[in-house]
């Protein structure tokens, strides 16, 4: 069945058994290959994409509920004109990723708290970002996310070059 | 039992050893831990000498206004230099790395170089790492009497064109990037001083030109190129010191960065290709188990399946996409055979390996001094313990997929392994092919640790065996759940140490242990005492033992380094002071270690219930010394509040992300000790996914680690492992203090839950 909806502002129409989850009609359908495939239960968040502006775990909604809804993925981050949205650039500054295969969840996850909340204290931050980073990036990641939002590093990562 | 490594001891059928699938992935593990087995093959020598490969090397990576050197890197009429690095880079940051290092010796503008993976062909067969792990394989004086001439040959003919063994900067960049660099650097220098007609000696580098001071005449690389491509480059060329270093020691970030934020970086299971097919597979649960029969029909009933490929011991589905070639294979109710394994598990292994430690024969055992006899001498106290800990799985992030398309008898491959060579080799025997009938096309790989090595990677084979049944490209996609159940484990081990201590010293110390290989050669033993022994008893499963970073490092870390705090606990000493004063005095280890106390604030008091644990470990060449502080949460489970590191890897070619590296390690380390082990129920594993194979999430890590380096000058030591092994032994020495209790047996969240 032919499944409209948008992905990155743009109007997109796939054609996909119902049942198939958003991701692999972005990567398989759409070729929109930023947003990966970790584990497929929703454990990893290697998948992670807005919904309507809500971070959503790609591998486990069905691609027939996102119908009529608006998809924001990590290709769809940066304005118009290719500037960096704010959060990659921290991500950058901070020189957050290793493999870099988590890295595009990490950074959907992450300007969702940050939309959500403004500037995330350390305890947001640890409460929201649940995403797994197999490198261990995770310190570079809280960095990034305070740097991002303005925020000095707190007491308990002033210490920390890593 | 014909393989039975113990023969003396008579085992149990459940622990019955099961023969290794092959022998050349043993000696490249060997090769890799530093052994001596593979000496005799002669390699020494510099690559570039070698003009057959040389020059197809150059006329691989060279082209229209691109002039190349010693098949390793390119210089453009536009001054562009690229950098081909022998070794893939998965996360570790060695790409950057290593160009800066040829950049450095070059002297060559950074703004305009730029870095790519070398072709998978022989010609870029990776001479420098046979030159740089013979002398751990044969010891100094061996390699120094080798002729300087067959190199390139030997590392072709094994074929050498790894990455592992935290080997990429130590010798890969000591060897052949610095030397290209200087090399190439003199070659342009001779020739602007013909078309300028001065002496070389009136001629200065910097920024990718040649500058004659005296006339104020200047020459670019790219103009220079063409000319000094014609050449000979010497193959003993000056090397800049430390102080003349530009690029060397500078926090440069990393090139790879910016497509991994915005998307658009390719991984391997990225690739695609026109009217490529995406296949799945479910391999038999028990490894070794084979397929004996499945109905097709189901599978095929699926919309979108088109073809179920049998193998002897898998069954694929291959459909228009992954999402119905999943469907299909869910579909599917295959019957495997238990391979006689089905009485293999967790505990059967523990019982097997313990029977060896009770009374088994060791395969191998090194130490110095009389250590019974140290037991048996008055005034000393004995301490004893048993150490265990699990299978652990790589959790790279990126699951295996590996593309293929078989077409006029060719096989092409894209995706990322940790050698692209013996790649080649491995499919070319799945498929019955020659080698130079499989090209293989490297892509950048959601990490590895040790999985992706050729030697132990089924995918290969599959994917070789599956293109060639079908007329279209063909992408294999392996499942979380095929991952998590079918990996290259880090491998279960046991442990046994026994140590006496009087008047405040450790008078003797026996390490005995049971698991694949020993680890003898590889993970140096660095205290001073009167007697030692460390025996290794072999034990096979029917597991592939795969290496995982740091490969025996971090079993043997965790046993020794909690010991070293069980010593000093019954020493009653401080286990900072205690370690220090069995280290060599004034050594390398005792600045390392000084340094982490001074950092960590070691001696001042914790929070209440917090504990401090330090531990110390060498690997590939490199110290790391780390301190954990710790605490239980309420639900009884670890709290990492704070980590330190301090490495001493001699130099740090790029600090940002060596920094990145130790820190990334200690965390990975953490992660195991805490939570992660695979274990084995009727010879199958038992985890499934991420929800009963847990990772460490950013609010249990430690959030931030303090990583510091000391610049010691010593030989330079690997960066991408070295930094897990301390901090499994400093979680659970922290953990000791902070409650009382002292974790034996990995991981922790086992023990809190038992």
């Amino acid at each position: 069945m032919a499944i409209a909806f948008s992905v990155n502002g743009k109007p997109v129409s796939v054609e996909a058994d119902a049942d198939t989850p958003l991701l692999w009609a972005l990567r398989d359908d759409l070729g929109l290959t930023g947003t990966k495939f970790g584990c497929g239960i929703a454990a990893c968040g290697a998948c992670s994409v807005h919904v309507d502006g809500n971070l959503t775990r790609s591998c486990s909604v069905p691609v027939s509920e996102v119908a009529g809804k608006s998809v924001t993925t990590i290709e769809g981050l940066k304005a118009a004109d290719g500037t960096l949205h704010k959060v990659q650039a921290a991500w950058i500054e901070a020189q957050v990723p290793q493999c870099g295969y988590c890295q595009s969840g990490q950074i959907m996850a992450a300007v969702a708290l940050i939309e959500k909340v403004g500037s995330p204290s350390d305890e947001q931050i640890d409460e929201a970002m649940t995403n797994i980073c197999r490198c261990g990036t995770y310190p570079r990641i809280r960095k990034a996310i305070l740097a991002a939002t303005g925020a000095a590093a707190s007491a308990t990562t002033a210490t920390g070059d890593a | 039992m014909a393989d039975n490594p113990n023969p003396d001891l008579d085992l149990p059928e459940a622990d019955a050893p099961v023969t290794k699938p092959k022998k050349k992935g043993v000696k490249r593990r060997i090769f890799l831990a530093g052994s001596a087995l593979l000496v005799g093959g002669g390699i020494f020598g510099v690559w570039w000498t070698d003009s057959s490969a040389k020059a197809k090397g150059n006329a691989l990576i060279g082209g229209e206004g691109k002039s190349a050197f010693g098949s390793v890197m390119t210089i453009a009429e536009d001054d562009t230099v690229t950098v081909f690095s022998p070794h893939i880079d998965f996360g570790q940051g060695s790409h950057t790395a290593l160009a800066q290092m040829l950049a450095d010796e070059l002297d060559a503008s950074w703004d305009k170089v730029t870095i790519e993976q070398a072709p998978a062909d022989m010609a870029f067969a990776n001479a420098a790492l046979a030159k740089g792990f013979l002398p751990t394989m044969a010891g100094d004086t061996l390699a120094g009497l080798l002729p300087d001439a067959v190199i390139g040959m030997m590392a072709r003919a094994m074929p050498l064109m790894i990455t592992g063994g935290s080997s990429a900067i130590r010798f890969t960049g000591e060897i052949a990037m610095r030397r290209t660099g200087a090399a190439v650097r003199a070659a342009l220098v001779a020739e602007a001083a013909d078309r300028l007609g001065v002496p070389e000696g009136e001629l200065t580098t910097a920024d990718g030109v040649v500058t004659h001071a005296k006339s104020g005449k200047s020459l670019r690389y790219g103009e220079l190129a063409a000319g000094a491509a014609g050449r000979s480059l010497s193959s003993d060329p000056v090397l800049k010191t430390r102080e003349q270093w530009k690029l060397i020691g500078k926090p440069v970030e990393r090139r790879d960065i910016p497509a991994k934020v915005d998307g658009s970086a390719v991984y391997g299971i990225d690739f695609t290709l026109p009217d490529m097919r995406v296949a799945t597979i479910a391999a038999a649960p028990v490894r070794g188990g084979k397929l004996e029969s499945v109905d097709e029909a189901p599978a095929l009933a699926v919309k979108g399946v088109e073809k179920v490929v049998k193998l002897d011991d898998a069954v694929i589905v291959v459909a228009k996409g992954y999402w119905p070639a999943k469907k299909g294979l869910e579909a599917l109710s295959p019957k495997f055979t238990d391979g006689g394994h089905a009485a293999i598990s967790t505990p059967a292994i523990y019982a097997a390996q313990g029977k060896l430690l009770d009374g088994g024969k060791a395969d191998n055992e090194a130490g110095e001094g009389d250590v019974e006899a140290a037991f048996k001498a008055p005034g000393g106290k004995i301490v004893e313990a048993e150490y265990r800990v699990p299978f652990l799985h790589h959790a790279m992030m990126e699951p295996f997929a590996l593309t293929g398309h078989y077409k006029d008898g060719t096989l092409t491959l894209w995706g990322g392994l940790q050698d692209p060579l013996s790649t080649r080799v491995k499919a070319a025997k799945a498929a019955g092919l020659e080698v130079d009938q499989v090209v293989f096309n490297p892509m950048i790989m959601g990490g590895g640790f040790g999985r992706r090595f050729p030697d132990v990677v089924e995918i290969i084979d599959q994917v070789a065996i599956l293109a060639k049944q079908v007329p279209y490209p063909v992408k294999l996609v392996w499942s979380r759940e095929q991952e998590v159940t079918h990996g290259s484990y880090r491998c279960q081990s046991s442990a046994r140490l026994k140590g006496c201590v009087a008047d405040g010293k450790i008078t003797a110390l026996r390490i005995d242990y049971a698991q694949a290989d020993s680890a003898e050669g590889e993970v140096p033993f660095i205290y001073n005492l009167p007697a030692t022994s460390r025996r290794h008893f072999a034990y096979k499963s029917n597991q592939i033992d795969g290496p995982w970073r740091s490969v025996n490092a971090t079993q043997l870390g965790f046993y020794t380094e909690s010991f070293m705090d069980e010593l000093a606990a019954a020493a009653g000493e401080d286990p900072y002071q205690f370690r220090r004063k069995h280290l060599p005095e004034g050594s390398r280890y005792v600045a390392v270690l000084d340094e982490v106390a001074k950092r960590s604030g070691w001696g001042t008091p914790a929070p209440a219930g917090v504990g401090r644990g330090i531990a110390i470990v060498e690997s590939f060449g490199t110290i790391v010394a780390e301190v954990v502080e710790a605490t239980l949460k309420e639900d009884g489970t670890p709290k990492v509040l704070r980590a330190w590191a301090v490495v001493d890897c001699g130099t740090t070619v790029n600090p940002l992300n060596a920094q990145a590296q130790i820190a990334g390690g200690l965390i990975m380390g953490l992660s195991s000790a805490i939570g992660e082990a695979v274990t084995l129920d009727k010879g199958a594993v038992e985890q499934s996914n991420f929800t009963d194979y847990p990772i460490l999430k950013l609010a249990d890590a430690p959030p931030a680690v303090d990583v510091h380096f000391i610049e010691s000058g010593a030989k330079t030591g690997g960066i991408g492992e070295p930094g897990v092994p301390p901090s499994s032994p400093a979680l659970a020495n922290a953990l000791a203090v902070a409650t009382g209790k002292r974790v034996r047996n990995l991981p922790v969240l086992a023990q809190a839950k038992a």
